[in-house]
């Protein structure tokens, strides 16, 4: 069981909550040109690496905020989290 | 090399079985080999073996960093089929049916194949609206598929929960009869024993930790056992597909994910089929021991500790109790967990790189094991032809790029979410 500190709510644990993902790939800027591979390198790929992973939690069963976490996929450990908009180290 | 039969049981019997020769030999790495296949699961010996049996390429080397067949090979819920939709998984899968079905005698070893039928439950007529159109899909592309009504899957497996009184009651199911199971470990160590045999070199307990490319082009690999030239390269290491990527500096459309896996205690023989829960993601087999195996969903988020987490072994076995409510009654005898390489949507990649003489296979998500074969043959191919075969022309890399995707379960990018 993970426990993921919300920083709206407080440390809860991982059945609130539904994974959204990495959260540090970007979307193409708005209003400009955007070619196929921008769309591909934000859409389909990921480094997914083994180690410290900034991703996306949404506190769908609490708060309903999605907030950032930083985690490692190899031993679970959760260093830090954030709000959505917070930036991050 | 040593044929196995009935004969050479017998006579090892008279020595008390102590001059078996070895399955397969312990080599040292030799300075350069014409093909390097990274990752001695499955797919890796199974590629390694085609390339021998084939193409006539035999100074292979297999370079595995933990022993053969201890990753997802073993890990998995042994299940075998090719009851697809979409046409490239279908005859890619179909074409590896038909290896499977020969499989023990072309090793000479004793896979335990046994095509006793995958049942997919339906729950509600949408949804056998839905699988009467794959199961169409199916026959037109050569597959066996029969749609079963609510009475014809009672026949089959009346232990399920055909009480009136349940939330997702079971409208009838689609089945594939010649899908089945197969033991997964043997799949392993006979494709090694005769990728050995044709002298290739399986080198075990070595890491790969580098590339050695040139002018785009691969010339070999540095591992915890020295430098190894090589002409060229596959990967296929499933899980770990993205870590060995970054050495390349490449970024692929895969995410590893953990899925676990669990067995009961063995119990008198009472499942004949494989059975999948059609209101959620739960799978089910019993084993030749006697265990109900079982497997559902991904724990859900990235990970690469194959070790699972409580909240998904209980929702998934929650759906395995919805359909199959005796498995409240049994213990658990064992839970694991593998690393999956989820592709972005869903369907395998097997090509080759920007890099010269760099082949990739990936993306198998958790249809690896069914793939052994068919992912083994045509990976072989596109190494020693350098160019893709028919079979895997759809499992391109660049399908990403052009829109081309082969999207089975149209789940989108969203890998963790089934």
């Amino acid at each position: 069981m993970l426990y993921i500190f919300c920083p709206h709510c407080g440390l809860r644990s991982q059945n609130e909550f539904a994974y959204g993902g990495d959260a540090t790939v970007k979307r193409p800027e708005l209003n400009k040109e955007i070619s196929d591979q921008e769309w591909n390198n934000f859409v389909y790929l990921r480094k997914s690496p083994r180690g410290k992973h900034l991703e996306l939690w949404h506190h769908i069963s609490g708060c309903r905020q999605w907030i950032k976490v930083e985690r490692d996929t190899s031993t679970h450990e959760i260093f830090k989290t954030y709000k959505a908009d917070e930036l991050t180290e | 090399m040593q044929k196995y039969s009935v004969f050479s049981l017998i006579k090892n019997a008279f020595s008390d079985h102590q001059n078996w020769e070895v399955a397969w030999k312990d080599p040292t790495p030799k300075k350069e080999y014409d093909v390097i296949i990274i990752g001695g699961g499955g797919h890796g010996l199974a590629t390694a073996y085609y390339l021998a049996k084939e193409h006539n390429i035999t100074n292979v080397a297999i370079i595995e960093k933990g022993w053969i067949g201890g990753g997802n090979v073993g890990r998995n819920t042994t299940i075998i089929r090719s009851n697809y939709m979409h046409d490239d998984n279908a005859l890619f899968s179909e074409f590896g049916m038909d290896l499977w079905r020969k499989m023990s005698q072309e090793l000479n070893y004793n896979v335990m194949f046994s095509p006793r039928g995958i049942i997919n439950l339906a729950h509600s007529d949408a949804q056998m609206n839905a699988y009467s159109r794959r199961g169409n899909s199916m026959r037109l592309n050569g597959i066996d598929a029969v749609l079963l009504n609510r009475e014809e899957v009672q026949k089959r497996i009346p232990m399920a929960d055909f009480s009136d009184n349940v939330r997702f009651p079971i409208f009838g199911g689609l089945m594939q009869p010649s899908a089945g199971t197969a033991r997964h470990d043997a799949v392993a160590w006979g494709y090694a024993r005769q990728a050995d045999s044709m002298g290739v070199d399986i080198i075990q307990n070595c890491e790969v930790t580098g590339f050695d490319v040139t002018n785009g082009k691969i010339i070999g690999v540095r591992t915890s056992r020295g430098d190894i030239k090589a002409k060229k390269v596959g990967l296929c290491v499933a899980g770990s597909t993205n870590i060995l990527a970054e050495m390349l500096n490449m970024t692929l459309p895969i995410e590893t994910h953990l899925l676990q896996a669990c067995v009961s205690e063995p119990v008198k023989p009472l499942l004949d089929h494989v059975v999948t829960f059609g209101a959620g993601h739960f799978y089910c087999s019993q084993s030749d021991k006697g265990e109900m195996v079982m497997g559902g969903d991904l724990d859900g988020y990235n990970s690469y500790s194959q070790r699972g987490n409580l909240p998904t072994l209980q929702h998934v076995l929650t759906e395995g109790i919805a359909m199959f409510p005796f498995l409240s009654k049994l213990k658990m005898l064992r839970t694991w967990g593998g690393i999956m390489d989820m592709s972005m949507d869903g369907s395998p990649i097997i090509d080759k790189t920007h890099i010269d003489g760099l082949y990739l296979n990936c993306g198998w998500c958790y249809g690896g094991f069914k793939a052994t074969p068919a992912s083994g043959w045509t990976f072989a191919h596109t190494i020693a032809q350098d160019r893709v075969h028919e079979l895997n022309s759809g499992y391109s890399l660049n399908r990403f790029n052009t829109g081309d995707l082969i999207d089975e379960k149209g789940l989108g990018t969203k890998t963790w979410i089934s």
